[in-house]
């Protein structure tokens, strides 16, 4: 790897003239990855034997990291253009492929998301999985998954990418699965890989499509953005972004391959935290805007259905957060419902780009903190469930605090985390795209019902659970502080404060323009604080908690219909995962029972047949011809002793009879 | 002198008498005297020729054929006697002890 640095180092000369130079933390941005990766190797390799069991190495690569990342997006902030290079990496006939780094404004700020939510995951974990059987091990995956996320945001080409997205996958997976002694989560964890698998066989042949489109030489993203400028093969092109986005709604769990994120809530709260809502899930955002120009010059429609699958994601899971029981799965369809909302954003087209990253920039911070949180309680009280929490806002005074701060980024409460973010996805939604400007309304007024649901549920009332709450150990609740910090910097970011700094980062195209609106940003609060109002109605101190009051309100039809999930889950477990299970082992078992054991079984009655003609062999023809031998020679010598009279005359007899006979031969 | 083929057909008739005193004889003496019938007949043979070809080489052979005979007649009474001993006979048929 030393050779590998090295030759990175010389070769990292070449960078693209737009703006000013790249700094050095952009030109060496490659070093996050690789660090990640050297870590991890330690961790599992040496983690048992160090002091810490192994969290130093994550930990040491993280602040590192950071360091660069931030770098990094200093770097973009003084108005560096895009930083690349890369090695070559091998060759298929004419087609090549480099490993390399892409650092844009886009990719630094995703490095500074992924790298500082994993930092305080790391952190936050050392209190939480402290005593876990399997504490070095969920440190080396949480370390290469975060090298893999990164991978992922630094790819230059598809292929780079698709190496990180497929061991993000599988560190999703092993992450669940954690706890697998217990049958749920396994099952958890083969449902999220199997899913999001069934998202990455149209983003595979997106990936080919798109190496078609750059002329079958590269796989470079930016060579294909080129090409798709030029390309007349508006069918392809089409093909290619819809082909991709599959790929998209497996990783960010739209609809309809949602369903496995909720169950994910199986593995531990740090991971829920970091994948599950700060940064794998965004991912697959990620890469539609990093393919956004085959996005913008296909079909119109696409973002047509871009939009239809974000709107439908949005609503349909915010309302089915509204009736969880399990803070987690509140906060995972939540996640679902925020990710449709970057989505929908992308929908509106170059506009909407900055929008919706911006969004996924304040998701991440503040989704992070509300995970982080919410493990903070599940570990107080030792259950996932809300109604075995209330009364907590005395007893765990930081958790509230933080908690508290991240529900309102949520909700959208004004001036907070979220409310900038989502403030302008409406204005750019309201610019032709009304449909979309009233889906984003009702799903905050969702968005905000639900959150306050949830902090009335948890932090108000009286404590309905069994354990003895307590407030946890500073190295959980360090995490929180530092988030609900960053969850508030990250907003402003956005604002009329900051001149809307993070559209001047991230952006397609020109860079947008932006102004306050102060109609929409009103409308957008009323929206946010009508939500928590209905949510203080309904589950404020003073309500009676034994039956939920919403259950009352829906009539349990639609309330069992909810907690169902539209019967989808049914749908795919009844519909298509049983039939194909149990038709794959009937055949199976047909296959076992005739073709399997008939070989078996046929190779035994064959060797018996064939055992048995053996055997006829020996007996008959090998015994046969020694016993004939014996048989022949016996009689011969019968046939001969009989001459053998013991009677000397006939000796001479037969003598002489030789004699005459070899007379009259000779002398015939 | 004696013209060559009446004495060849004399030869051949003593031959002729002591194969068949070998084979058809049952005492063991006879059979020996029948064998010296034949060895004679075989001499009579070689000075025949000899006589008739110049050639003194045949009466040497015949000399030579007059003294193993004489040790095989020697040889053979020897064998007779022991047979008689131990058997009171000296009927060749009965001496079938070779056999299988």
């Amino acid at each position: 790897m030393v050779g590998l640095l090295h030759i990175l180092a010389q070769e990292t000369g070449g960078t693209e003239a737009a703006g000013s130079a790249p700094n050095w933390f952009m030109t060496h941005a490659y070093i996050i990855p690789l660090l990640l990766v050297a870590s991890a190797a330690l961790t599992l390799f040496f983690g048992k034997r160090t002091p810490g069991k192994g969290t130093v190495y994550g930990i040491t690569a993280l602040v590192i990291g950071l360091v660069i990342a931030l770098g990094c997006l200093i770097g973009i902030a003084q108005g560096s253009g895009v930083a690349t290079d890369g090695v070559h990496w091998f060759s298929i006939g004419g087609f090549s492929v480099d490993a390399g780094y892409y650092v844009d404004g886009l990719a630094a700020t995703m490095l500074v998301v992924v790298t500082g939510v994993s930092l305080m995951v790391h952190l936050y974990a050392m209190g939480y999985m402290h005593g876990d059987k399997r504490y070095t091990w969920f440190y080396f995956v949480l370390s290469l998954f975060t090298a893999a996320m990164t991978v992922v945001v630094l790819a230059p080409n598809l292929f780079e990418l698709l190496v990180g997205w497929e061991v993000m996958g599988i560190c999703s997976y092993l992450l669940i699965g954690h706890w697998y002694e217990e049958h749920v989560n396994s099952s958890s964890a083969i449902k999220a890989f199997i899913t999001t698998r069934i998202g990455d066989v149209p983003f595979m042949f997106g990936i080919f499509a798109c190496i078609v489109l750059a002329g079958g030489t590269t796989s470079n993203i930016q060579a294909i953005g080129e090409a798709v400028g030029v390309s007349h093969d508006t069918v392809l092109v089409t093909a290619a972004a819809l082909l991709l986005f599959g790929g998209t709604i497996g990783k960010s769990a739209q609809f309809p391959l949602h369903v496995w994120l909720p169950d994910a809530m199986a593995g531990p709260t740090p991971v829920s935290a970091l994948i599950h809502a700060a940064t794998m899930v965004a991912a697959g955002v990620y890469l539609v805007g990093r393919m956004f120009e085959v996005f913008v010059h296909a079909d119109p429609a696409v973002l047509t259905i871009v939009g239809t699958i974000g709107a439908i994601t949005m609503l349909g899971a915010a309302i089915l957060a509204m009736v969880q029981d399990d803070i987690k799965r509140v906060l995972a369809y939540s996640t679902l419902s925020q990710l449709a909302y970057m989505v929908a954003g992308l929908s509106m087209g170059e506009t909407g780009y900055s929008a919706a990253f911006f969004h996924l920039f304040t998701h991440a911070f503040f989704k992070g903190l509300l995970f982080l949180a919410a493990g903070s309680l599940i570990h107080a009280v030792h259950s996932n469930n809300m109604s075995d929490m209330g009364g907590l806002r005395s007893k765990m005074p930081i958790t509230f605090i933080t908690m508290l701060i991240g529900s309102l980024a949520l909700a959208g409460f004004p001036l907070i985390g979220g409310f900038w973010s989502k403030d302008e996805l409406l204005v750019t939604a309201s610019t032709g795209h009304m449909w979309l400007f009233v889906m984003f309304l009702v799903t905050a007024i969702a968005t905000a019902f639900y959150t306050g649901r949830m902090l009335f549920l948890t932090f108000y009332g009286p404590y309905r659970g069994h354990a003895e709450p307590h407030e946890s150990p500073s190295v959980m609740t360090g995490p929180l502080v530092v988030l609900a910090i960053a969850t508030v910097v990250a907003g402003f970011l956005g604002s009329p404060f900051t001149n809307y700094v993070f559209a001047d980062w991230v952006h397609f195209g020109t860079p947008e323009v932006h102004s306050f609106h102060g109609a929409i940003a009103g409308i957008g609060s009323i929206a946010a604080l009508a939500g928590l109002a209905l949510g203080w109605l309904l589950y404020g101190p003073k309500r009676d908690r034994e039956v939920d009051p919403l259950r009352r309100g829906l009539g349990s039809g639609v309330w069992g219909v909810l907690q169902h999930r539209y019967y989808i889950d049914d749908f795919y477990f009844g519909g298509i995962v049983r039939p194909v299970r149990d038709s794959v082992s009937a055949g199976v078992v047909w296959f076992n029972q005739n073709v399997l054991d008939g070989v078996v079984n046929g190779a035994a009655v064959a060797a018996r047949s064939g055992s048995g003609a053996i055997m006829w062999v020996d007996r008959n023809l090998i015994d046969g011809a020694v016993n004939g031998a014996g048989t022949l020679m016996e009689t011969f010598g019968k046939a001969l002793r009989l001459v053998q009279s013991g009677k000397v005359q006939w000796y001479a007899v037969g003598l002489f009879a030789g004699v005459i006979a070899l007379s009259l031969f000779i002398f015939r | 002198m004696i013209r060559l083929p009446l004495v060849l057909i004399f030869a051949a008739l003593l031959f002729s008498a002591g194969v068949y005193g070998v084979l058809a004889r049952r005492n063991a003496v006879m059979v020996l005297m029948a064998i010296e019938l034949m060895l004679n007949a075989v001499n009579l043979n070689l000075i025949a020729f000899s006589a008739s070809l110049k050639d003194v080489s045949g009466q040497i052979f015949a000399l030579f054929v007059i003294a193993v005979a004489a040790a095989e007649v020697g040889i053979g009474l020897a064998l007779v006697i022991l047979l008689f001993r131990n058997r009171a006979s000296i009927n060749v048929d009965e001496v079938d002890l070779l056999k299988w």
